[in-house]
């Protein structure tokens, strides 16, 4: 039995443990071969901001982990693009995550869908469970 | 395919109210809980917004929380309903999924 | 129907315990199966035997394990949350060679797989945090 499997994401990361805790767990998810989906809307559009430098804050940095994603048949990342505008955002503030489609002979594509909150909002409702932190 | 949206902070502190709104779909529930409920209260400044949503969404609120904060029934804007805990049980289970906006 | 509920945030600092304690009494009132309960992020300190709160107030953690004890709910402690908040039965306290444990009766620490189970087997899942 399979499920469609939604992880919200609506905080920044740092501030707070849910951002690296909430990665833990779909790495987990991951492995039980659900289907699984990341949404980033509001402030989570931040955990996949490009360029994060935590040496000053002595924490350590997990951004690459999203890039890991991919081989673990994560690749749906929803990043609502009002939520990047409303903070003076865009898709090119994010990180490149890509992942290879083993369907075409493992070309490289884009992990990260750019969608906006209507779409978003669809999105949410094809889920069968949705996890949030 | 209806949804369970749960809010359960401030809309004067945090914007998941706001953003839950944004996402909620026609036939959704919204069910306000813990400091949420202050967003009910007939006169704040979210009831605009929740009367939209109204529109073609039901919105609840959870009495225990209310009255917790000092607030009676017959605060609450129009339109919003009074629930108990075992009416969040049945929300939770007569909606096919839930999404707790943390 | 089949329930499992995620509890995010630690006793008393947040509200989201008490009102995941409320929502399953009424589930289980109303004939419903909680098939877990887990436990992550600071939720994980629902599960300390070692709480003392003044007298007149709830002890949650007694209230979880009463729940474990009289309607079979089970509670799971994410181990790796519990190993960073320091929540250690005896087994995982010997492993790390600590010199205590500190895990509530009807808790058990395991691993995020029983969670995405518990999403798996339940009809719903119930998220309570903060």
């Amino acid at each position: 039995m399979s499920k469609k499997f939604m992880y919200v994401n609506r905080k920044a990361p740092y501030g707070t443990v849910y951002a690296l805790e909430s990665l833990e767990v779909v790495l987990i998810a991951a492995a039980f071969e659900q289907d699984v989906s990341l949404a980033f809307i509001d402030d989570g559009v931040y955990q996949i901001a490009k360029g994060q430098d935590t040496k000053g804050i002595g924490m350590k940095g997990f951004s690459a982990t999203y890039n890991a994603l991919g081989d673990y048949d994560v690749n749906k990342f929803y990043v609502e693009r009002e939520s990047l505008e409303e903070r003076g955002l865009t898709e090119d503030d994010l990180m490149p995550i890509v992942y290879e489609d083993e369907d075409d002979d493992w070309a490289e594509k884009p992990s990260v869908k750019i969608v906006s909150r209507a779409e978003m909002a669809q999105v949410l409702s094809e889920q069968d469970v949705t996890l949030s932190f | 395919m209806s949804m369970l949206h749960i809010v359960n902070k401030s809309p004067f502190e945090r914007n998941a109210l706001a953003s839950c709104l944004g996402h909620a779909l026609e036939g959704d529930s919204v069910l306000l809980i813990e400091d949420a409920v202050v967003g009910a209260i007939d006169g704040s400044n979210f009831i605009e917004q929740i009367k939209v949503a109204m529109a073609d969404k039901s919105v609840y609120v959870l009495g225990a929380d209310l009255a917790a904060r000092g607030m009676q029934e017959n605060r609450v804007a129009e339109g919003i309903q009074v629930v108990d805990y075992a009416g969040f049980v049945d929300l939770a289970a007569n909606n096919e999924k839930t999404q707790s906006w943390l | 129907m089949k329930f499992t509920i995620l509890v995010n945030e630690g006793p008393y600092q947040h509200q989201s315990s008490d009102s995941a304690l409320q929502f399953i009494r009424a589930a289980l009132e109303k004939g419903h199966e909680i098939f877990r309960v887990f436990f992550y992020h600071d939720g994980v300190n629902n599960g300390t035997r070692l709480a003392v709160p003044p007298k007149d107030d709830r002890l949650i953690q007694n209230e979880w394990s009463a729940l474990a004890e009289e309607h079979g709910v089970d509670l799971v402690i994410c181990i790796a949350a519990a190993q960073r908040r320091g929540l250690m039965d005896a087994d995982e306290a010997k492993r790390q060679g600590l010199d205590a444990n500190n895990i509530a009766p009807g808790f058990r620490i395991s691993g995020l797989g029983q969670l995405i189970d518990g999403n798996i087997e339940a009809d719903r899942t119930v998220v309570f945090g903060d």
